[in-house]
Parts: structure tokens; sequence; C-alpha cells
């Protein structure tokens, strides 16, 4: 009997189409955004995501919320941050459980980052990798070979864990299995600061999420303000008026 | 089941490999509880022929005998080479042709019994135990038992060595660190068996070079979590001393292992899985490597308002001693901050006292919107206090940065992104 009709014999007993090739959808795990997870799903498991963007496009604020929701979810989490970029005083205040994130500073080495990175998947058992290139420089970036990308890729498969790429631009290219782009709201024209004069204040931004891939482009937008910057009110001089007002005035936008 | 060694050689060393509860009968004999043996070698007579095996393995001239008791299997190792094993309740048969001598009566007691004619244990295990006990008192009794292989009594164990140490002197320097992983392969190995015949781990592990020059080397390594991974421990050792090489070559080389219970864990149920702390530890000195000491670790916040204030601590350490009570509010959407280290030195244009364009390190442009000057100072009553304006700036590069000035100039902190 030749495979084609063994097929159908099999497909006439299950009473459907046998897909037998077709590879398992992948678990997804929740960003912590719930705008960007109605419209990706989450972020797969065992695939790299990458998330790019300009600077000031809110792919930090991102980063953040999907970090503390992978620490509340109680992952251990890695970030391998190649520009020492990393804030822990507002990963905190983002609700990051510092204590189950392990944090590699590469000190402007995105070489150095890549090589963590694998290693950091090779020893298993993280729920999330990211890896932060938001600062290197795009031309450092391009010069990451394709085919680093897709040694990270296979080593990532077949585990739980979520791998992350946070760049200017998209690197990845087919090594990705999801990309988000973000860009600061275009269209709605929310202004960063409020007000006029000297009580004026950063509030935050609006951040538009854009899926690449897979599929067809989908668009999400969350807010990312500016509420929890530690201001150093006990010993401020001069304008603590001023300061406190702004705190104040955060408090209750936050609110 | 109770086996003995009577002969020469470290004898303690190798009753030790089959059993933790070893006693020292005499200088020359050891007796162990091999009762559970059997689970591992099966038969009693298997029991013997792997102590004889490694006994002949470590250079140990000893016979093996095994009894129901700790007495029987001691006359027994005494009186007959070889191996020799006692059927329960043949002990008086299978001794009884043995001298009385084996049982180290006193020399009044000897010569009594000489005196009488009894010169084997089958002769005194004959005589009635009344007419011992009116004529020979407690001694003659329990003389008696022994000879008919019925003494019972428990074995009082040694006490257990606190140290784990073994040390190998090299036959030349060795200058490479490569060469020195054989050595120190042989003694983690040694050490972590020793460890998990008793049943231990380690979590700490030491070790002592000494170097042609005389001088001594120490490195201590700490585990986040005991273990006995002797490979683990040769690779942890390895990238150690090639991140702090010894400044001579070595001559002698010393290990030191730190005794501990093992690691009881138990994953719940439904808890991600989390890396395997000695396994991470490896991964982790392997990344410090790569990007150098104290870049790799969990960050701490510490309890000041200066900026940028925080510390590197021990991943898993702090995730140990955090590990309940700080949960908190969960993912709160708020604007996140790079930080650019060290800051990017701003050539700045004021605009009415106020920043109006910006040159730095990648950055350019005019100001189009900024919020400021918010002025901070603290640690005055320290040597080193702090004290800036800081500005949230808009750029015409369409980037929010946070610039301010310090008595040293001025700075672009870091963007908002």
């Amino acid at each position: 009997m030749d495979g084609a009709a063994l097929k159908k014999q099999f497909e006439s007993a299950l009473a459907g189409p046998l897909e037998w090739q077709a590879r398992p959808a992948p678990e997804m795990a929740r960003t912590g955004v719930h705008e960007v997870d109605a419209s990706t799903g989450g972020l797969p498991r065992g695939g790299l995501t990458e998330i790019h963007g300009a600077a000031s496009s809110g792919r930090t604020s991102l980063l953040l919320a999907i970090l503390a929701e992978s620490t509340g979810r109680e992952d251990v989490c890695a970030l391998v941050d190649a520009e020492d970029a990393f804030d822990p005083i507002r990963a905190a205040a983002a609700g990051v459980r510092l204590n189950r994130l392990l944090w590699v500073r590469c000190a402007h080495n995105a070489e150095h980052a890549l090589k963590a990175a694998d290693l950091l998947i090779q020893g298993g058992g993280f729920g999330l990798v990211a890896m932060d290139l938001g600062d290197t420089p795009p031309e450092t970036a391009r010069r990451i070979s394709l085919t680093s990308w897709f040694r990270l890729r296979r080593a990532v498969e077949n585990t739980p864990t979520v791998l992350l790429a946070l760049a200017r631009q998209s690197n990845a290219k087919t090594c990705a299995s999801l990309t988000l782009e973000c860009r600061p709201e275009a269209r709605v024209r929310v202004a960063p600061f409020s007000g006029r004069g000297p009580g004026r204040l950063l509030r935050g931004m609006r951040v538009q999420v854009t899926r690449r891939k897979p599929g067809q482009a989908v668009t999400a937008a969350f807010d990312a303000c500016d509420a929890c910057a530690p201001q150093p009110l006990a010993y401020a001089r001069g304008s603590l008026r001023a300061a406190t007002l702004r705190a104040a005035t955060v408090r209750e936008r936050c609110v | 089941m109770f086996a003995s060694l009577h002969g020469a050689g470290n004898l303690t060393a190798l009753a030790l490999e089959f059993s933790p509860v070893v006693e020292r009968s005499a200088r020359d004999t050891v007796t162990l509880d091999a009762s559970g043996l059997d689970r591992l070698f099966g038969f009693p007579q298997d029991i013997a022929a792997a102590m004889a095996r490694r006994a002949a393995e470590t250079g140990v001239r000893a016979s093996v005998a095994m009894a129901s008791n700790p007495d029987a299997a001691i006359c027994a190792a005494r009186g007959f080479a070889g191996v020799s094993i006692i059927p329960h309740g043949d002990e008086a048969k299978f001794l009884g042709e043995l001298p009385l001598a084996l049982l180290g009566p006193s020399h009044e007691l000897l010569e009594t019994l000489e005196r009488w004619g009894i010169r084997r244990f089958r002769e005194l295990a004959a005589l009635p135990p009344l007419g011992i006990a009116e004529r020979l008192g407690p001694e003659g009794l329990r003389l008696r038992e022994l000879a008919r292989g019925e003494a019972e009594r428990k074995l009082t164990p040694l006490r257990e060595p606190t140290r784990f140490e073994d040390e190998i002197e090299l036959e030349y320097p060795v200058e490479l660190l490569e060469p020195l992983a054989f050595p120190l392969a042989r003694l983690f190995n040694g050490l972590t068996t020793r460890l998990a015949t008793r049943a231990l781990a380690t979590d700490e592990l030491r070790l002592r070079l000494k170097l042609e020059n005389r001088a001594e080397y120490r490195r201590t390594l700490r585990l986040p979590a005991p273990s006995l991974d002797g490979k683990a421990f040769l690779k942890l050792a390895q990238l150690d001393l090639a991140a702090h090489p010894p400044p001579a070559p070595v001559i002698h080389v010393r290990v030191e292992m730190n005794p501990v219970l093992p690691r009881a864990a138990q994953s719940g149920l439904f808890l991600p899985a989390a890396p395997e702390p000695v396994k991470l530890e490896l991964t982790l000195a392997r990344i410090r490597a790569i990007v150098g000491e104290g870049r790799v670790g969990s960050p701490e916040l510490l309890d000041t308002h200066r900026p940028d204030a925080f510390r590197m601590v021990d991943a898993l350490a702090h995730a140990r001693a955090n590990e309940r009570g700080s949960a908190d509010g969960g993912v709160r959407l708020t604007l996140a901050f790079r930080i650019f280290r060290p800051p990017r030195a701003a050539r700045v244009a004021l605009d009415s006292g106020q920043p109006g364009f910006v040159a730095a390190q990648g950055i350019r442009g005019q100001v189009m919107e900024r919020a400021g000057p918010w002025r901070t100072s603290g640690d005055w009553w320290t040597r080193d206090p702090w004290s800036r304006d800081e500005w949230d700036i808009a750029l015409s590069d369409g980037a929010l940065y946070r610039l301010y000035c310090a008595p040293e100039g001025w700075f672009v902190e870091g963007s908002y992104d």
C-alpha cells in the first residue's frame, strides 16, 4: 500500500485531514500589557521575539512590562545589557522583582552580549532571556551575522524560555518568530509634557506597537506614564515647592 | 550482619567505604555494620568478596569475616585467614577449633583454664554456665559467651571525620592551568566520593596551592547550594584560577571541602523551573570570564536618593533571602529610562537661562520642549555630596532625554524610552 493510500485511509478513520507534519503552536507568555497581548497573543516560548524602534519609542517601557510580568509569575529572568543602560530604580517601580532578575552588564560590547545570552540559554532554567541592544549603534548591530541569530534561535528551540532581543532596527530577520515595532503614537499626538511654565512635567508617552511578523501588521497602543520617577524630595533645595507640585501632579495623573 | 577486618594497612578507611558505622575494635581489627549491604552486593559472600577485592586494590592485607554478631566476626577474622562467612546459629561449631588466647582473657584466667586442660573455644563452650560462674566469675561467663559465638552487643562507632581534605605533591612545578586539571580532578573525585559515602555534600571548596617560590596561594569557592558534582567543581576551579592565576608555578595542591547536609528541595508542581544552582554558578563563572568580575548578578537598590544608586549582589543568594514576601503589586506601565553609563558630557547653548541646544556623543539637536530645572542634592553631610539641576528635554531628533548641570559641567544622563 503506498503512502497516499495509507494517508487517505487514516484521514477517513479520523474524519479529517491528517496534519502530522504541522508543528504544534508554541506556548505563549503574557507581556503584561493587555493591549499588546490582545493583538499578538503574547510572546512565544522557545522562540526569538524581536522588539525594535528608535530612541524614545517606548521599547524599553515594553521590556520592563514584560520583565515585571515574567518575574511576577516566579520565572527567573536574565537581562543581557549590551550598553549597560538598565535602570534598576525604574524597573523596581515598574514592578520588576529584582531578586529574580539576573543582570549581565556587557560594557558596550555586543559580542560579549551574544556570548552571554548563548551561555544563559544553554544553561537552561530561565523563563525569559532578554538581550538589550537598544543603544548599540545600528552599524554594530547589523554586523551580527545571521548565523549568530540562527544559533540563538536553535539554542532556545524546544525550551520553555522566551528569548527577547531589543534593538533600534530589526536584525534577526527570518530567525525571529515574532517582531514588534515600537514608535511614539503619531496620530493622536499626545504631548509628552504637560502644561506650561515652571510647573511643567514630563508625564509620559503613548506607545504604538505594531506586530510585523508573523502575518499581517497588527497595531496596539498603550500609555507609559512617568509616574514612578524617584524624586529626591526630602533633600531638595530651592525648587522644593516645584518638585512637590510635580510629584503630586504625577501621582494624581497616575491614579 | 557484621563484618570484621583484621590485618595491616588503613583498615578504617577501607571499612568506611562500605559502611558509615565502623568500630575500631583493636589496633589491627575493625568491625563494621554490614546490614543493608545485601541490597548493593547481594549475599554475604558477595559482600565479603567485594571487601577483599577492595582491600587488594588499596594495598590492605586483611582477613575478612562475616557473622551475625560483632564478636563472632572478630574472632573469625582473627582466627582464619582469607574470607570467612559464619552462618547464623553455627557460630559455636564454626569457631570451636580456635585457641582461647584469641579472646584475650587475663593472664590468671588463661593459666587456670590451661591447668583444667581447656585450650579451645569448643572446650570452654561445653562447660556448664553455673559452674563457670561459681569458679571464674563474670569474666569466665563472658568468655564462655564469646566462645559460643552468642555475645550480643552494639558497635561503638568511630566519630566521623569532620575534615575532608586531600593533597598531592606534584612531581615537577606546573606552570599552565591545563595540566593542573588532572591532579585537581583526582582530588575532587576522591573527596566527593568520600562525602557521598557519608550522605554529605559540600558548599565550599578551598584550594591551597604551594608555589615554587615557597609562597602559598589560596582560593575559596563558595557554592550557592550544597553539591557533589565533581565535574562542575573542576570547571569552577579552572575558571577561577584562569581569572586569578597563581603568581608562580605550582608544586603542591591541597583541596579541602566543607561537609554539609545535601540540599533537600522539593519544587512546587505548578511553579516554573529555575536554573539548577551549581549549573547556574558555572554559567555565571563563564560569563564573568567574558564580561569581567562584578558585572553579573542581581541589582539591589540602596537606601539613598542619590541617582543610579544600586549594588550588584549574588543572584541566587539574593533570591533565596527574599523568596517569600517580595511579591508586590504586579505590572505597572511606566515610562522607562535608559541610563548612559558614564553620563555623556554635553555642550549646551542656553536660551533665556534654559537649555536651547544640546550636543553630546551621538546626540545633537534643538531643544523643542523642556521641563525643569529640578534642583536636587544630597549627602552634603558626607565627603561625597552631590548636587545638580535636572531638565527633561525633547530634542529635535524626536527623543526625550534627561539633562543635568552639575558643578563639573553639563551631562546627558540618559533617555526616556
